[in-house]
């Protein structure tokens, strides 16, 4: 059930490429109905595999004399970030339905590029076959791209482009050490479990772990190399950025816990020496994932563009993936994940809001333009929206990022004291940041009356689309379920978090 | 036994004769002639199987005196490689324009080319396949010549002069060798080579000269590939050909010297390029990272695509230098390797000749222009033909679930394992190239549209199913590879099985 997402989404893709131009304001209906479909098939697949470990979906011989298959499988972790995946494709068309009310808007390639984007991430997340998987994670660059250089606003040929050479960059590296992950292990397989299993030398690991795993990193936003998510959120049009810091960043994460971190799980091992107190690629990663958590906060703090502001607290966010990945315990693993899936729902509400709703009706993304604004008053839908994502985002209690990040900062606790409390300090800065851009953008204390003593009219907008509201109550409500009831998901992460190698969850040492 | 092969490499020569006389009506029997040749090579391809060995073989004396005999055959890589031909072949007579000057002379040149080229990849003797590797060059330096742009002239002849001197190099070489050994059959000398007869033999008739018919034979083939350094032939000859030739000239022709250096020179002078690997895996390395970065710095549509060809059989080259390792205990590294390098020179050939293609179609359009500054925005008036030139870019590009992608990833999958220096230094050339790809696409597709350009026409129907042919393919053999590979896979196993390094 589960492989349908991907075949839905590219055989979408497909139709939506051909489609006729006549039909231009069919194509947003046509792409909607798909992503439901490919929804019902990630949360169907979801449903039926609980409780259960990991799920066979596919296996056909594709290459069979270089030993590459067309294999899908689904652990827990796959599972959840499919349905995120499917969330967020869904709600990204209800976002762009605005696309296609025009003639000549070009609405079916839009969707188009939208979809491929979609299927692409659901291979990634279902691939067993690394050849495969590299296969979807080099398709979904190129959709991304298009979306920005094409739909997208301020600069949009910069941040196009800088994605791309990004991401083309880090599968590089990716590729470099699958090939040596290959060619190591005798050159028979390219099944992950298969190679998970091979005893690589831990010298070769030394090497090898820090490479993939900065090259899966630049996706997921880690500083230094996150210099492309601001840019390219910021350039990207709305759907597109709900795509990128929902799920496309989530790939990069899911790389390095995937790949990287279970193929070498020695490289995370001590070295034999130790320099300023960091004695291992681990605390490495560890120590950049703190700076992205603090600085992308610092720096969405001071920023004027509203969209800036989401585009830096994603790269503040994704901090916490990677610290929790990196803590090396079950507590802090699964608050990774569920971060993850958390993050997509809530990047994707924030980025709604500013880009979409707010955006789209006063065509300015200027904090102070926009306080004079009384947007409290002229836009209560979203002032409202943005407070339910604002505190989401700022960890709250009763919604999804509490749960994730609370149990990162807990595995964090054990392992690197001295990062958990920075990383506390980022979510203090975090409460800050969302604070000032809610105060400047929805309740700034803009004058009422003029000079003369006249009341200041309260701006007209038009009014909310019902698109607009379903998608929120998607979002919105996907969230505090999750941070209500967080053992759904968990019920599926921690065991297949459990199932990770031993040799990983012990950090290579008995703790 | 069949006579297959023999037909097969006259039916152009024949469409030639028929062409000049027809004089203004030469086109369609040009278009006739290709699609004969391609049925028959899909004909072919069909029929030899999967076993890896030699099918439709011909074999008879032919000169007797100097124990030349006629002997043809095909395995998956020949087969392949004419199925190529024939494919690339066809698209260049169909991008030719109707108001061609002199269509007779143009199109009987365009089939006895085509003619050289199925010689050229059906022969297994040395002297049958020196004369139709002669015979394709010389239709090429007229089509440059007569028909190129303004600085056809110096082109054509550094064309004709590069190559000739790489030729003659190998004409030596082999004579050389048939005095050692008396015989000029490949299959032959690849047995006695593998059984380290033949190294005897050039010892005791020559000395100590191995080595240095093994360069002669190499310098013939980096000159047609290229392998730079000796590529500064092409730029000029690509850039100053007409396109459609420039189509024969990069899908088809320079394969001719990788199918060279894997018929010729890996199975008769296996040892001595294992002697000289590393400097050859430096030059190889360099081809594929200098030509990536020279097509980043051309601001001409056909001068960048020129060196990305550079680029591309680039890797063909590091799979075929990077395999020449003695011992065993890596076969399925070099299985893999020179599965990819197969399978590239057919993608490659297939993504080349339809990018150029796209870029005549332009420079119909543009009145000849073809600066990457000239353009932009082309996506608003012509969104099908950027949506299709789209496809054949980002095939070149390597994009996953296009052909590209396959052959590049079989090569580095086994490289790395071969060469891992190599293989990760190359991987700059994947890097270079999509950046190449990407501006191309974004100085020409998107951005603002300059005012001139507002009526750029689209696609025409007819141009439409012309093309789309090869866009299926792309998109095919990057679904499916297994079509291909099954019967390459086959014939590499079998070929590395007669060779020794």
């Amino acid at each position: 059930m589960l492989a349908y997402t991907i075949y839905l989404s590219f055989a979408g893709a497909l139709v939506l490429a051909v489609w006729p131009r006549a039909w231009n304001a069919a194509a947003r209906v046509f792409a909607l109905l798909v992503a439901i479909a490919g929804l019902a098939a990630a949360l169907f697949g979801f449903v039926a595999a609980s409780g259960q470990g990991t799920v066979a979906v596919a296996d056909v011989a594709w290459i069979p004399a270089m030993g590459i298959h067309y294999t899908l499988a689904a652990d827990g972790i796959s599972r959840v970030l499919v349905l995120l995946t499917g969330l967020a494709a869904v709600a990204g068309i209800l976002f762009s339905w605005n696309i296609g009310q025009k003639d000549g808007d070009r609405a079916n390639e839009f969707f188009a590029f939208f979809l491929a984007l979609i299927g692409g991430v659901y291979g990634v997340f279902l691939s067993v076959d690394l050849f495969l998987l590299f296969v979807f994670y080099e398709i979904a660059i190129v959709p991304k791209y298009f979306l920005i250089a094409i739909w997208g606003s301020t600069r949009r040929e910069y941040g196009a482009m800088k994605l791309a050479l990004y991401s083309f960059a880090g599968s590089a590296m990716v590729l470099i050490g699958l090939l040596a992950a290959y060619a190591t292990a005798g050159s028979h397989t390219m099944n992950l479990y298969a190679l998970a299993q091979y005893p690589f030398p831990v010298s070769f690991q030394m090497w090898a772990f820090p490479l993939v795993f900065t090259g899966f990193a630049i996706l997921a936003g880690m500083w230094p190399f996150h210099t492309w998510a601001p840019t390219g959120h910021v350039a990207a049009p709305t759907a597109a950025s709900m795509l990128l810091a929902g799920v496309v960043m989530k790939l990069g994460a899911y790389g390095c816990l995937r790949v990287a971190m279970t193929l070498f799980p020695h490289g995370l091992d001590p070295w034999r020496f130790s320099f300023l107190g960091i004695d291992s690629w681990r605390t490495v990663f560890a120590l950049l994932a703190v700076i992205g958590i603090v600085y992308g906060a610092a720096v969405a703090l001071v920023q004027n563009d509203f969209k800036f502001v989401i585009g830096y607290s994603s790269v503040s966010h994704m901090g916490f993936v990677l610290l929790g990945l990196l803590t090396l315990t079950q507590i802090g693993i699964n608050g990774a994940v569920l971060q993850m899936f958390s993050h997509g729902i809530i990047a994707g509400l924030l980025f709604a809001t500013v880009g979409r709703i707010v955006y789209e009706r006063t065509h300015t993304r200027d904090l102070s333009a926009l306080s004079k604004l009384q947007l409290g008053k002229a836009m209560p839908f979203a002032a409202w929206v943005f407070v339910i994502a604002g505190m989401a985002s700022m960890g709250l209690p009763g919604f999804s990022g509490f749960i994730a990040e609370v149990q990162v900062i807990a595995g964090a606790w054990r392992a690197f004291p001295l990062f958990a409390v920075i990383a506390g300090l980022g979510i203090v800065v975090g409460v800050a940041y969302t604070w000032r851009a809610m105060q400047r953008a929805f309740f700034s204390d803009a004058p009422t009356l003029d000079a003369n003593g006249a009341a200041v009219p309260i701006p007209q907008y038009e009014p909310i689309t019902l698109a607009e509201k379903a998608a929120v109550l998607l979002l919105a409500g996907t969230s505090l379920l999750i941070g209500l009831y967080p053992k759904l998901l968990l019920d599926a992460i921690a065991p297949a978090v459990e199932a990770l190698p031993h040799a990983l969850l012990t950090g290579g040492r008995p703790w | 036994m069949s006579h297959l092969l023999t037909i097969l490499t006259a039916l152009p020569a024949l469409g030639a004769a028929i062409a000049l006389m027809t004089g203004n009506r030469a086109r369609i029997v040009a278009l006739l002639s290709g699609v004969a040749s391609l049925v028959l090579a899909v004909w072919i391809w069909h029929g030899i199987g999967s076993d890896g060995a030699m099918h439709f073989v011909e074999s008879s004396a032919w000169v007797p005196a100097l124990r030349i005999e006629y002997h043809l055959g095909v395995d998956g890589l020949g087969a392949l490689m004419l199925l190529l031909s024939s494919i690339v072949s066809l698209m260049a007579i169909a991008a030719s324009k109707k108001t061609m000057a002199q269509p007779g002379l143009y199109f009987a040149l365009v089939l006895l080319l085509e003619s050289g080229l199925f010689g050229t990849f059906t022969a297994l003797n040395f002297f049958h396949w020196f004369l139709f590797w002669e015979l394709s060059l010389i239709p090429a330096f007229f089509l440059i010549k007569l028909w190129g742009g303004k600085g056809r002239g110096p082109a054509a002849t550094q064309f004709f002069v590069y190559t000739m001197v790489g030729s003659v190099a190998l004409l030596l070489a082999f004579v050389a060798l048939f005095n050692a050994t008396g015989s000029m059959d490949f299959e032959v000398l690849t047995r006695m080579a593998a059984s380290g007869e033949l190294a005897t033999a050039i010892q005791l008739h020559l000395g100590p000269v191995a080595l240095w018919m093994a360069l002669g034979v190499l310098l013939g083939f980096a000159v047609k590939v290229p392998l730079m350094p000796f590529h500064t032939w092409l730029p000029a000859t690509y850039s100053e050909a007409p396109t459609p030739v420039t189509m024969l000239l990069t899908g088809a022709m320079s394969k001719m010297g990788v199918y060279g250096l894997l018929r010729l020179a890996l199975p008769i002078f296996g040892t001595q390029l294992a002697r000289m690997r590393t400097e050859l895996l430096v030059l190889a390395v360099l081809t594929v990272v200098a030509g990536a970065w020279a097509a980043a710095a051309q601001r001409d549509l056909k001068r960048i695509f020129a060196y990305s060809s550079i680029n591309h059989l680039g890797y063909c080259l590091l799979a075929v230098f990077a395999v020449a390792l003695p011992g065993s205990g890596s076969q399925l590294s070099q299985t893999a390797a020179l599965d990819g390098a197969v399978l590239q020179m057919f993608n490659h050939g297939l993504t080349a000749a339809a990018i150029f293609w796209f870029l005549s179609l332009i420079e119909e359009r543009s009145g000849g222009l073809l600066g990457i500054d000239d353009f932009g925005g082309l996506r608003k008036p012509a969104p099908v033909f950027c949506g299709l030139m789209g496809v054949a870019l980002f095939s070149s590009l390597g994009l996953p679930g296009l052909n590209g992608f396959v052959s590049e990833f079989l090569i580095f999958r086994g490289v790395f394992p071969l060469s891992w220096l190599s293989a990760t230094i190359s991987v700059l050339g994947l890097l270079i190239t999509a950046a190449v790809i990407l501006t191309v696409i974004q100085r020409v597709f998107t951005g603002p549209l300059p005012a001139r350009w507002v009526a750029f026409p689209d696609m025409t129907t007819n141009e439409r199913l012309a093309l789309a042919p090869a866009l299926v393919l792309m998109l095919v053999l990057g679904l499916a590879p297994q079509l291909v590979a099954g019967t390459v896979n086959a014939t590499v196993v079998h070929l590395l099985a007669g060779w020794r390094f």
